[in-house]
């Protein structure tokens, strides 16, 4: 294996391909785009949470100047219109009845915005409103209606183990079980039980839900969406219309933003429908507004209880979690699998019983949310190892040292053994946070861990393109959301190539150019992707050698790679002289190619394991309840790192989205409207919420299957932060909250709570 | 309605609806799209841009205020041969934005700050670019190359 010191581009924090075009405003999004003949839709929604839909009248609406056509449930003849990868449970748009507050039931395509805002106004609805069921506990209840009255049929991945399936209001249901946690906790020491609360939460990708679809006569769609998943979209569509997988086509230009809500299919079947319905390209742009009304987080009420015998060491978890999924399945049923398994957290424990419900609403539908289930589980269990430390009289640190998995040992049974080394982590961390030093009052440390099971199903199909001028292309069907992906996957095929970075492009995210990959989240790319591209270069270098033994007429065993080329005896040649000799002519290429699947390596699940580690120090005002926090400390253990800088800041970014839902952030429903929903009410964290000393550290034991020993980063910081704030917040008040979000009314309330109880005693 | 301003440097005459924002007219009639429209409502600072160098958010700022003024977009940042102004370098240098949907408010909003205030502290950064919101970097790199922006313009005078 190559040493540290001899990489040359990777492991090196180089300057971002996207970056000039990012600081001087020519990086386009698909808000920025138009094209010819352009039309623009706009949606009216629902204001019942359930209610069957007895008629729509849309002739005003139509005889509008300006108005092209308007696009109904009952238009849709000929289409497959409910879609979804795990369950096919979600009409396009509200097909006789709607399902939550801001379902799409009409949509009006016009030749501009203003003209087609004016006429939603004139389509008259009538609705025939139904009890709605806004909680898990009615949707649970014995009697109450099904929110979908049918089952639906499988998306394209039910029936992988992921996706075992449900019926009734429970859209899916998973068990996890090992051991036998009965006599566990019939023999345990010390018990800590407890009922847990995460909220329902809104990503906020600052630029909102936008599509643009162009519906061809011949049977030809594109669409351009500021969407994760290309392929994922791909599929939706060419099963909604018909289409033949190559008569669709998805691309994909810089998003803004994503963190799991731009995952999977969201208003690309309606946009592209508008367009079949009308002829013309249709662009759709939401308002963050119509966004919170479109995907949100999954809250989660977690019932758990933790054992552990006189040694201290964990015996037994139990743990049942309802998920809130809202009217439609969208990716909870994965949300659903994940939660289950990331419960039991970077531990060895021998008895575990885990029970994960996905429950309808009639609320906004939840799906991916940075973390994917993580985050609502790691609250409680976390929370519930600071417990279990305090009853043992041990402190939280070594409490964790004594029971966290070794590297290379199994947490969960028949899964990859786990691939970093936590417990190094842990320690890294509480030395950064410096946590033997004296607490000032008010102030509490704590430091909080999580594994995930990550990567998502392994198939990624990569090409690189060799120049004989010596540039290169990588054709990556993974998207740019931010994390700087076209960087690292172009310092990878350099570092292989052996050319200047500047000579690689990334050509990308387009579904008719570049090869399948399954999807861009669980934190895959550099895993996945990255050594895809490696692979490829290793391809194409293989034929370039080839190509060089047939110019030189020698035995391939006579050649010696050398840094981008090679060497026979004396003789040198570089890639681009043996593309130039070989193909006797300018301007040519070739393609080296890596289909990476559930195979040799790759076979055991998780792809890898990503660790999450924060370190918190907060300061609590104790007059008002308001939590800031002095120190923040992350440790991403990430096998390597191809780009050190970036990858430090994806662990910062994400502690501070789990910083947000640890301290403000919530949506917030009454019956059935959601009342936060703008960012006028709904407080993300800003500026001034930055901790007073932040520390970003990396672990780099190249022990994951990404190139070089790499692994994913990015998502395990969202998972461990709001627990270390929660656990912090006990070590200085001796107040255990088991509800997030910390806000000063909830702290405030628990430490006055604390006192009249101290008073009454 | 006509109405005309400078826009980065240069005499922009338009022709508009009374109704439209300065975001609707620069990004839609101008095409300078690197302004970028997020909340709506003066939240986010992802519009920000700046009129008579003062941060304005375009997405609530009507084109007509506007008219006879100095608009400044990101477009409108780097010098004429081309080369960025020191806080574009630094953002670059501290990669100081990920999915860069709020960088161009970002930007031209520290930029109204450093032309007003040289000698600049970081609790000023802080408190001068709270209105502006970023989802992916945790602000820490963004107040590295403000300050690094900062020591950089001073230098130059």
């Amino acid at each position: 294996m190559k040493e540290l010191s001899e990489f040359t581009v990777v492991n090196h924090s180089v300057p971002r391909g996207d970056g000039i075009a990012k600081v001087t405003g020519s990086a386009v999004y698909t808000s920025d785009m138009v094209v010819e003949h352009m039309a623009w839709a706009k949606v009216l929604r629902s204001p019942f949470a359930r209610a069957r839909i007895l008629s729509i009248d849309i002739s005003a609406a139509k005889s509008l100047p300006g108005v092209i056509d308007v696009l109904t449930g009952d238009m849709l003849k000929g289409l497959h219109p409910y879609y979804g990868h795990g369950v096919k449970d979600h009409p396009l748009i509200a097909i006789g009845q709607v399902r939550f507050v801001g379902e799409p039931v009409a949509a009006v395509i016009a030749e501009d915005e203003l003209t087609a805002q004016e006429a939603l106004g004139k389509i008259a609805v009538e609705y025939e409103e139904l009890e709605a069921i806004l909680d898990v506990d009615t949707a649970l209840a014995q009697g109450t209606p099904r929110i979908h009255e049918t089952d639906f049929a499988d998306g394209a991945f039910r029936g992988f183990d992921d996706f075992p399936g449900a019926s009734g209001n429970i859209c899916q249901a998973v068990h996890v079980e090992w051991g036998d946690v009965d006599a566990a906790f019939a023999a345990a020491a010390h018990i800590a039980e407890g009922e847990f609360y995460f909220p329902m939460v809104y990503a906020y990708a600052m630029e909102p839900y936008v599509a643009i679809a162009n519906y061809e006569s011949k049977g030809y769609l594109t669409v351009y969406s500021s969407a994760q998943h290309p392929f994922m979209v791909r599929h939706d569509l060419a099963q909604v219309f018909g289409l033949p997988l190559n008569s669709v086509r998805v691309i994909v230009p810089y998003i803004g933003g994503g963190y799991g809500s731009k995952s999977y299919t969201k208003i690309e079947p309606l946009v592209a429908a508008c367009s079949w319905k009308s002829g013309r390209p249709v662009k759709l742009q939401l308002s963050v507004e119509e966004a919170f009304l479109t995907t949100r987080g999954d809250d989660a009420r977690v019932r758990i209880r933790t054992a552990v015998d006189a040694q201290g060491k964990l015996v037994g978890r139990q743990a049942t979690i309802h998920l809130n999924t809202g009217a439609y399945a969208e990716n909870s049923p994965m949300v659903c699998r994940k939660a289950a398994n990331r419960i039991v957290g970077p531990y060895r424990i021998p008895n575990v019983k885990i029970d994960c419900l996905a429950v309808y609403t009639n609320t906004v539908p939840a799906s991916s949310y940075r973390g994917l289930g993580g985050a609502q589980v790691t609250f409680p269990s976390e929370s519930q190892i600071d417990e279990l430390a305090e009853m043992s009289g041990c402190d939280a640190v070594e409490f964790r040292l004594k029971n966290l998995a070794e590297s290379r040992e199994s947490i969960h049974p028949g899964m990859r053994p786990i691939d970093a080394d936590v417990p190094g982590d842990v320690r890294e961390a509480a030395r950064s946070l410096r946590m033997t030093r004296p607490l000032q009052p008010g102030h509490g440390r704590s430091v909080c861990c999580s594994a995930s099971d990550a990567g998502a199903h392994p198939v990624t199909l990569a090409m690189v393109q060799v120049y004989a001028d010596g540039s290169v292309s990588v054709l990556s069907g993974s998207t740019e959301i931010g994390q700087g992906s076209h960087t690292v996957l172009t310092q990878i095929a350099a570092e292989e190539m052996g050319v200047p970075l500047e000579k690689v492009r990334l050509v990308g995210s387009d579904t008719a150019v570049t090869l399948f990959e399954r999807s861009t989240g669980a934190s895959r790319t550099t895993t996945l992707m990255g050594r895809a591209v490696l692979e490829a270069c290793r391809e194409a270098i293989a034929q370039c050698k080839a190509m060089a033994a047939d110019v030189l007429k020698v035995s391939p065993d006579a050649l010696v790679e050398e840094r981008g080329g090679i060497r026979c005896g004396e003789t040198r040649m570089s890639w681009p002289q043996v593309l130039e000799k070989y193909f006797q002519m300018e301007g040519c290429s070739i393609i080296g190619r890596a289909y990476l699947r559930k195979a040799g390596d790759l076979t055991l699940v998780p792809v890898f394991w990503e660790i999450g580690i924060v370190g918190v120090e907060i300061a609590l005002d104790e007059e008002t309840g308001s939590i800031s926090l002095d120190s923040l400390v992350t440790i991403g253990d990430v096998g390597l790192a191809i780009h050190p800088a970036m990858t430090e800041g994806q662990d910062l970014g994400a502690a501070t989205m789990g910083l947000g839902v640890g301290l403000f952030e919530e949506l917030i429903y009454d019956g059935q409207q959601l009342m936060n929903g703008t960012m006028l009410e709904y407080r993300v964290p800003r500026f001034s919420d930055l901790a007073h000393n932040i520390e970003t550290k990396l672990v780099q034991n190249r022990d994951g299957v990404g190139p070089y020993g790499a692994k994913g980063g990015g998502e395990g910081a969202v998972n461990p932060i709001s627990p270390c704030i929660a656990n912090a917040l006990c070590q200085a008040t001796g107040v255990r909250i088991r509800r997030l979000p910390l806000t000063p009314e909830r702290v405030w309330k628990a430490l006055q709570e604390k006192q009249s109880q101290a008073s009454r005693k | 309605m006509k109405i005309s301003f400078t826009l980065n440097g240069k005499n922009a005459n338009l022709d508009i609806e009374p109704r439209e924002t300065l975001a609707e007219v620069l990004r839609g009639r101008c095409r300078l799209t690197g302004l970028k429209v997020s909340c709506e409502s003066q939240v986010c600072g992802s519009c920000t841009v700046l009129v008579d160098d003062l941060p304005v958010s375009a997405c609530t700022f009507l084109a007509y205020e506007a008219r006879g003024k100095r608009v400044t977009t990101i477009e409108g940042l780097a010098d004429e041969s081309g080369r960025l102004h020191p806080l574009q370098q630094a953002f670059l240098d501290h990669f100081a934005f990920q999915c860069g949907f709020c960088t161009p408010g970002m930007i031209l909003a520290a930029k109204a700050l450093l032309d007003e205030r040289p000698e600049v502290t970081d609790a000023e950064i802080v408190a001068h670019m709270n209105g502006n919101l970023c989802r992916c970097t945790g602000y820490l790199p963004i107040l590295k190359a403000i300050r690094q922006a900062a020591t950089e313009l001073r230098e130059r005078k």
